[in-house]
């Protein structure tokens, strides 16, 4: 079976400045992988070439087999590549329950629909009142977004994304920011996400990357530094150096 | 439990799309100005079609976010169409709409391209330009359009054949009013259908927007040709009623009026273009009578105040204070209004 996604030879140059780097990887299917690496390392210019924000200078990134290199944003999330953002990039004027109706119609091809009131489809209504339990957002659902609590606001972030019923997530540290009060909620939906989507996470949080993932890679000055299980990894002293900032003689 | 939030989502989704007492109360008092002001139908002939334009601008304005100097040039394009084909035989007014809507749909659709990209001051500047240019060409054009001496010896046919324009201007005034209502109820329908709220999304965050898999710039085309045929229409509409269309219809202080009308009722609910359309008309109206030189002064005046204190701010506090009022009767139905006067439908 083909990798979830896959990236061969991808390079992203801005002007003499090489942002990444060569970088082949791969994304099993149904994989919990994690994308660390310093501040700087291009994490943000990977995820941007895979989500089609930018367009690679060279190489080549597949969906499920599929090449998708020129293919228009909107285009790879209705092929089902979806991302959230490390800062929340939600819909402050719409309610949590317009936010995922916009999300779940856009996918079943509502969006060109412009003579039906959108409560008006059952399938629409069941799938929203399952992403709500599911990211616990059922209480809140009628209530202004630039009122929710911060980690209500974080579990949206994720919760629309998901509701875009992805075949790959891009996870852009999603616990970014969140108070440890409301830590454990999010911890909890994000390591139940079901096993049929494949999660690529970047992430700072190291408790995090370890009880979430079972590969992790690790980015340094655009490209690949090394790959490994999380006991690999963890274990290299190379990527100590150069991640965790001790010295290799130590 | 399932159940429960079922209903939440079924209601929570469908509210937006339901009519609440004050707009029903709103549309019967337009309608009973047909039947009581006759001596004032020419000027509510007016504020119709200014409102049914501001309604245009609202549409990209308050629903996608996209600021224009330059509505005037759908607008007048509309004007001058529907006049052009009356004076040429085609008398018949619904027919000279449709084709004027079609005109300013195909205008908008083109240059809709152009307000896809750059930061708000390069949309203000290119929908400038393109009401510049298309009020030069009028200008020189002036084999078609009459030029500097306006468009003159329109002469429309009854109305679907059976209604004549009279002097007083009463069925030109239902007419205005019929269409306006009809495009409006069309507009309000398509604002809370999942297109609409793809707008929404659009206007609030359109990164996201595009994350969740929306194409963005056609749902910008889309709404920008439609806003486009509306003001066709409106300018149709003034140039039939009127029989007359002066390079006027093209010029800059259209598309600002239209913004000031727009600001003035509030952005983003539809009824703000005809609410200040109203109020525009009658200030002018009132101002005008009273100090014939300077009503620009209190116009200009009103506006800063208005955009200064915040028209939400406003609206919110009157909003506050008939609840309260309305409270004193009936306590139990406290969440009845904002359903349906809220800002954002």
């Amino acid at each position: 079976m083909a990798p979830a996604l896959e990236t061969r030879g991808l390079v992203k140059r801005f002007g003499g400045l090489v942002a990444t780097d060569d970088v082949t990887f791969k994304l099993e299917q149904g994989a919990r992988h994690a994308l660390i690496g310093p501040n700087g390392a291009g994490k943000t210019t990977f995820i941007n070439l895979l989500t089609g924000v930018l367009t690679p200078t060279s190489g080549q990134i597949l969906l499920e087999g599929e090449d998708i290199t020129r293919l228009r944003p909107e285009l790879r999330v209705q092929r089902g590549l979806a991302r959230t953002f490390q800062i929340n990039q939600l819909f402050p004027a719409m309610t949590p329950l317009e936010t995922l109706g916009l999300a779940v119609s856009e996918r079943m091809g509502g969006g060109r629909d412009w003579w039906r009131v959108i409560g008006s489809k059952r399938e629409i209504v069941d799938e929203i009142v399952e992403i709500a339990q599911r990211f616990r957002l059922t209480d809140v659902l009628d209530e202004r977004t630039s009122n929710l609590a911060y980690g209500k606001q974080r579990l949206l972030e994720i919760a629309v994304a998901f509701a875009c019923r992805p075949r790959v997530l891009l996870l852009d540290e999603p616990a970014a920011g969140v108070p440890e009060a409301e830590r454990h909620e999010l911890l909890a939906t994000v390591a139940a996400l079901p096993r049929d989507v494949s999660v690529l996470l970047i992430e700072h949080d190291m408790d995090l990357v370890f009880s979430f993932a079972d590969r992790i890679s690790v980015l340094v000055n655009g490209a690949l530094f090394t790959e490994g299980t999380v006991e690999e990894v963890s274990s290299d002293p190379r990527v100590r150096a150069v991640y965790l900032g001790e010295s290799v003689d130590e | 439990m399932q159940s429960t939030t079922a209903e939440t989502v079924r209601t929570g989704l469908s509210r937006r799309g339901r009519w609440g007492l004050g707009e029903i109360a709103f549309w019967l008092v337009a309608a009973a100005t047909l039947f009581f002001l006759p001596e004032r139908h020419l000027i509510l002939n007016e504020i119709a079609i200014i409102g049914l334009f501001a309604l245009s601008l609202d549409l990209i304005l308050g629903y996608a976010g996209i600021v224009s100097l330059g509505h005037a040039a759908f607008f007048g394009l509309g004007a001058y169409v529907a006049g052009i084909l009356a004076k040429n035989g085609i008398t018949d007014p619904l027919a000279g709409l449709v084709v004027a809507a079609i005109a300013s749909a195909i205008l908008g659709f083109v240059t809709s391209f152009l307000v896809l990209r750059g930061s708000d001051l390069t949309k203000l500047m290119v929908t400038l330009g393109v009401a510049l240019v298309l009020g030069e060409l009028a200008n020189q054009m002036s084999w078609l359009t009459g030029g500097a001496d306006g468009l003159q010896g329109i002469s429309m046919g009854p109305i679907l054949g059976l209604f004549e324009f009279d002097i007083f201007g009463t069925v030109a005034y239902a007419y205005s009013l019929v269409v306006t209502f009809v495009l409006f109820v069309l507009a309000r329908r398509i604002v809370v259908s999942p297109f609409g709220l793809s707008l929404r999304s659009i206007r609030d965050n359109p990164l996201r927007a595009r994350a969740v898999g929306i194409p963005v710039n056609r749902r910008l085309v889309a709404v920008y040709t439609l806003a486009a045929a509306y003001a066709g229409v409106a300018g149709g509409l003034l140039a039939q009623t009127t029989q007359f269309v002066s390079l006027d219809v093209l010029a800059f202080h259209r598309s600002a009026d239209v913004m000031l009308v727009l600001v003035i009722g509030g952005v983003g609910y539809l009824y703000g273009g005809l609410i200040g359309a109203v109020v525009f008309k009658v200030l002018q109206d009132v101002l005008s009578a009273w100090t014939p030189q300077y009503w620009q002064f209190w116009i200009g005046l009103i506006l800063v105040l208005l955009v200064l204190a915040g028209r939400e701010r406003l609206t919110d506090k009157a909003r506050f204070a008939v609840k309260r009022f309305f409270g004193r009767f009936k306590a139990q139905r406290t969440d009845a209004m904002p359903t349906t006067s809220a800002r954002e439908i």
